[in-house]
């Protein structure tokens, strides 16, 4: 009877129930949409890492492993001075150039990439000719509408794509080492290195040797490094989630708060009615609440669906910059921070409704 | 007739605090109201029988005096001692009928009684009293849909669906035309006749009040 009057209740007022629910599912979809955006782009970056078929990064001094790369510090005769390391079979050095926000240029030796990795899968055309030829990965050239023959100005310089490639492998702008040091100014220099060996089971070995031989160098095996591209293992990242997610539980207790103290104060005649009847403070608690929760369990379906939305949206609008993953073991989470948010916002109201005295709420027009 | 008072009032007085003027709205009332019983209680407006309605009903405490309902002293009572009086022991019947406008007519009476502990189900004598209040074919309805009678006969079968003991009626005929009034105040008069429920009804209207078997007048908070 009380899920009956708590169901009747949430149906005689339609605008409100709807507006609580869509409070409810803006919150959980901020939540959701930011740990998938978090998780999405840093798996992302890891999923790129391991398409370059390298075992050991090698990275200059005063880098870190989570480090972005803003300068080529590295001397370019590293990739034949390692390649002679045991074990190893080859290296390729790479440099990164940071463009604007989280995009970057990444100038290779496109040959030994090739053979590291089994090289690029060309969607359309092929590798960079001349010194301003440009390819691009599939995400990239359908966030900024590029085809084969367009023409992109980066880094003061007008580059031609030549090719489209499938992502998933290294970065999402390449260019000729050469050509990128050379515009740059950094002749002779690299940001980084990628190894390859001929047993990837001797990884951690070979790290520990090289670390003794190259002291100071950041060197790391392409598993640790990608197992650091989680939200977890980036301090910064994991507060600013926890900020976003702390306000979003702060709007979802205020909407609630208001949309139930909106209806104990419209239903205060109704919950006199209730307490002339013989309705304990209990009941006419259990019915706010549990029309909370209702709306609460609402809400969060929706906002997981408005989660598949922005994810359609990003994937569609902005394919080439982050990426949005369902990340499924924040949905309880989530779910949980909502439904207490919902219910810490509904007892204050809720209470004011259990100590109104019945002939006072009676008497309420 | 059972001759032990079903209700027993002696030196009730209830004080309100308004601003800062206490009013006093009951000033030494003393009663008694036997099982079986239908009393009308009139005066006029500010007489304070809507006061000692509330009272009665345990919707507010008494400030002094006693008030004994079945043999419990209401002045004593915590609130859910109240609630449970509400609950078990007093009826309602409101001038404004104060139906829950979210729900159906008959879920208004199935609420009731789920409240009372008695489950939602409303057994084969309790339909004969719907019928005697001719209100089965508008059970279905929400509240707006039925007219001011039709929401009173409602209200009255929400007040005895638990078989309270005593039924309060707050100007019952308040809101209606003279012929719902004049039916209403018949179903009450046939509740009590046929079914010996107890009734207290509080009323302006002499007219309304002779349908009562017994009469008291009340003023300036006290009977006369």
């Amino acid at each position: 009877m009380i899920n009956k009057l708590t169901f009747a209740n949430l149906a005689h007022r339609p605008v409100r129930t709807v507006l609580s629910i869509v409070a409810i599912a803006v919150e959980v979809t901020m939540i959701l949409t930011l740990v998938g955006v978090s998780n999405g782009t840093l798996h992302e970056s890891a999923r790129r890492a391991r398409g370059t078929g390298a075992d050991i990064l090698f990275r200059p001094p005063g880098t870190s492993a989570l480090s972005s790369l803003g300068s080529s510090p590295m001397s370019d005769k590293f990739p034949g001075i390692l390649s002679h390391e045991p074990h190893v079979v080859m290296a390729t050095g790479t440099m990164v150039q940071p463009l604007e926000v989280f995009d970057t240029i990444t100038g290779l030796d496109f040959d030994q990439f090739a053979r590291m990795s089994g090289g690029f899968h060309f969607l359309q055309g092929e590798l960079p000719v001349q010194d301003t030829d440009m390819i691009v990965d599939a995400p990239y050239a359908r966030e900024k509408n590029l085809h084969i023959g367009s023409t992109l100005t980066l880094i003061s310089q007008r580059w031609r794509i030549c090719g489209i490639y499938e992502g998933g492998k290294l970065a999402r702008i390449a260019v000729k080492l050469s050509a990128l040091q050379r515009f740059t100014g950094n002749p002779n220099r690299l940001s980084q290195v990628y190894i390859k060996l001929d047993d990837p089971s001797r990884a951690s070995e070979v790290v520990d040797a090289l670390r003794i031989k190259y002291p100071g160098y950041q060197i790391y095996t392409l598993e640790y490094y990608t197992s650091l591209l989680s939200v977890s293992s980036l301090g910064l990242l994991r507060n600013f989630t926890y900020v976003v997610i702390g306000i979003a539980m702060i709007v979802g207790f205020i909407v609630v708060f208001m949309a139930m103290y909106t209806a104990v104060l419209e239903r205060t005649r109704e919950i006199g009615i209730l307490k002339a009847v013989g309705g304990s403070p209990g009941l006419i608690l259990n019915m706010l609440l549990r029309e909370t929760l209702l709306l609460a369990l609402l809400g969060i379906a929706l906002g997981i669906l408005l989660t598949y939305v922005t994810q359609w949206m990003m994937s569609h609008f902005a394919p080439g910059g982050l990426t949005q993953e369902t990340v499924y073991s924040w949905w309880p989470i989530t779910g949980m921070l909502a439904i207490l948010g919902a219910l810490a916002g509904a007892t204050i109201p809720g209470m004011k409704a259990v100590r109104q005295e019945a002939v006072e709420a009676l008497a309420y027009e | 007739m059972n001759e032990t008072p079903i209700i027993k009032v002696c030196q009730l007085t209830k004080t309100y605090r308004v601003g800062d003027v206490d009013v006093h709205a009951l000033r030494g009332v003393d009663f008694e109201v036997a099982r079986g019983e239908f009393i009308a209680i009139v005066g006029a407006s500010g007489s304070g029988k809507s006061t000692l309605f509330n009272v009665l009903g345990g919707l507010t405490a008494p400030s002094s005096g006693s008030v004994h309902i079945e043999d419990k002293n209401l002045l004593h009572m915590t609130d859910t001692e109240r609630t449970n009086l509400r609950r078990n022991t007093v009826g309602f019947i409101f001038q404004k009928y104060n139906l829950l406008p979210t729900l159906s007519a008959e879920d208004n009476i199935r609420i009731v009684k789920y409240i009372g502990g008695h489950g939602t189900g409303l057994d084969g004598p309790f339909r004969e009293v719907l019928r005697m209040l001719d209100v089965t074919d508008r059970l279905q309805h929400k509240p707006r849909a039925l007219s001011g009678g039709q929401q009173q006969r409602i209200a009255i079968a929400r007040a005895i669906v638990n078989g309270p003991a005593i039924l309060l009626a707050d100007e019952p005929t308040g809101n209606l035309d003279s012929q719902n009034s004049a039916a209403v105040l018949r179903l009450l008069k046939d509740l009590n006749e046929r079914l010996g429920q107890t009734i207290l009804m509080i009323t302006h209207d002499e007219e309304a009040a002779s349908y009562a078997r017994r009469r008291m007048h009340m003023c300036d908070g006290q009977l006369v």
